[in-house]
């Protein structure tokens, strides 16, 4: 009973953690790179501040906006939160964790994208008509990429399941695997391209030329862009913590760990995703932005990784 | 053998596969030449292990000559090439990447299927070194002919060589003398090549194979 409590606690603590880290290391990630170049940079906690800003604002609508212009912002945050609310960040005993795997993360998550598509064509202008399309061409390679990335994790652990993965490499039954390697690597260039992070997209620019994400979300503002950005920060940080919870589960609690465990596994995680984010800044300031029409390579690239990752593991099997 | 000794030299095999993938999705000769150096390097770092790994010495060497030779000596010349025929950006794909790409994994699919069966009373180390080889010395059979620039197929052919090398390191008990004999042969091979390519270069002014295939008039 006491261990349901606990559950139910560490699922709450979860989505509250989620939200309040978010901004921080997206904010993080722009305060490392303009350090990078060179540049004095606006505080980490600048995030926040812009979206309190934008909290207070007025929305401006189109004329021509439909209800689901003004419905998708919510649908899109609460999709990626409650994603983002799945992924075991500091300890695996989470109340929802045997009711989402990672079939049901993808799915979210391709939920959530559908309706920022729908939303960039609603109001009928031509920047968000193109950033859907882009969007949805960069979602037709990464999507089956990430599921070849699930499917070769899955074989290997036997279950999708994200708290009982965590758990089961946590174990050290597993060992170094070519499988994982490539998956981990996969995952990484999908996580880059979902995120519109910068050889795919520049998440600083509004050139129209090179614009996807912000192609889409031009039309929002007030509380729907801020809903629309927390999102955008969700997601990154989402992506964050699966790459931290597949591949580097240490330090994480689990179930029948005290709460001693579970504070120093919030230690662990704050210290992962400052490292994952600095890691971003580094790789985002020593890479050009590639064109629009090379995004199917890279992301054939993560694809084909995938599969190699998949078909590596009937090699080691064979042992 | 420790489990560590098996997943290291599994994973650096694959390594070495994975720098024949980035060989067919580079676009730039001199960004091509580098997937090649840190191809040579995983392999040389492969050979290393092994040695460690099977307690036989000679691998040491073959590391070593890898090392040099793979890493440092070919990669040097052959920038030099380049850069004298001044032909950095010119890749020419006979394919597109993503078709290349494509028929990568098709290939590694295909000797994984092919070596698995054959293999069956070898060790567990021996039939993977065997399947990574095997698929690194057919991504370089499909570099050499879906590129049509000959530096290209040049470094297609040297990755060929460093799939024999994989595979010639994982079997235990290669004597010396046939990894050297391979490791000579290509440094020769090599040599004829960049003179080739020189003479190439000369008499048609273009190092496109494609444009030499149509060339048929001994006068002009």
């Amino acid at each position: 009973m006491t261990s349901l409590l606990l559950a139910v606690l560490w699922q709450v603590v979860q989505l509250a953690l989620v939200l309040a880290l978010a901004p921080l290391l997206t904010g993080w990630v722009r305060w490392v790179k303009s350090r990078l170049l060179a540049r004095r940079g606006a505080s980490p906690f600048q995030p926040y501040r812009d979206i309190l800003r934008l909290l207070r604002k007025d929305v401006v609508l189109a004329h021509n906006a439909s209800w689901l212009f003004r419905a998708s912002p919510y649908m899109i945050f609460t999709a990626i939160w409650v994603a983002a609310g799945l992924v075991p960040a500091f300890t695996s005993h989470l109340a929802l964790a045997p009711s989402a795997d990672l079939i049901a993360l993808v799915a979210l998550l391709g939920s959530a994208r559908f309706f920022l598509a729908l939303a960039g064509m609603d109001v009928g202008t031509s920047f968000g008509g193109i950033g859907s399309s882009r969007e949805m061409m960069i979602a037709a390679f990464a999507e089956p990429a990430m599921l070849m990335i699930v499917f070769s994790v899955a074989i290997l652990v036997g279950t999708t399941s994200l708290a009982e993965i965590a758990d089961f490499m946590v174990s050290g039954t597993v060992g170094l695997r070519v499988s994982l390697a490539l998956a981990l690597i996969a995952l990484i260039m999908v996580a880059i391209a979902e995120n519109a992070r910068i050889p795919i997209d520049n998440p600083a620019t509004h050139l129209e030329l090179t614009m996807v994400h912000e192609a889409m979300v031009l039309e929002y503002s007030g509380r729907h862009l801020a809903l629309v950005e927390g999102a955008a920060m969700l997601k990154l940080l989402l992506y964050m913590a699966l790459i931290a919870c597949i591949f580097l589960p240490w330090g994480m609690a689990h179930p029948g760990d005290g709460v001693g465990w579970a504070l120093w596994g919030l230690v662990t995680f704050t210290a992962k995703m400052a490292v994952g984010g600095a890691a971003l800044a580094v790789f985002e300031t020593s890479i050009a932005k590639m064109r629009v029409f090379r995004v199917g390579d890279f992301l054939g690239g993560a694809l084909l990784l995938g599969i190699l990752g998949a078909i590596f593991l009937f090699v080691s099997r064979g042992v | 053998m420790s489990n560590l000794g098996y997943d290291a030299a599994h994973l650096l095999g694959a390594l070495v596969l994975m720098m024949s993938f980035a060989l067919l999705y580079q676009r730039r000769l001199s960004a091509l030449l580098n997937a090649f150096t840190l191809q040579a390097l995983a392999l040389a770092a492969a050979a290393a292990w092994q040695g460690y790994a099977q307690h036989s010495h000679h691998l040491f060497i073959t590391a070593a000559l890898t090392l040099v030779l793979k890493a440092v000596v070919m990669p040097v010349a052959l920038r030099r090439i380049v850069a004298r025929l001044n032909i950095e950006r010119t890749i020419e794909p006979a394919l597109s990447i993503g078709l290349t790409m494509v028929a990568g994994v098709s290939l590694v699919t295909l000797s994984i299927l092919l070596v698995m069966p054959v293999t069956e009373d070898a060790t567990a180390l021996t039939r993977e070194d065997l399947a990574l080889s095997l698929s690194v010395v057919l991504l370089g059979l499909l570099m050499m002919i879906s590129r049509r620039n000959a530096v290209s197929q040049v470094v297609g052919f040297m990755s060929i060589e460093n799939g024999l090398i994989l595979a010639a390191i994982g079997v235990a008990g290669m004597p010396m003398i046939v990894e050297m004999s391979i490791a000579f042969s290509v440094m020769v091979a090599f040599i004829v090549f960049g003179i080739f390519l020189f003479h190439i270069r000369e008499r048609f002014d273009t190092l496109d194979v494609h444009k030499i295939e149509t060339f048929r008039g001994e006068s002009q």
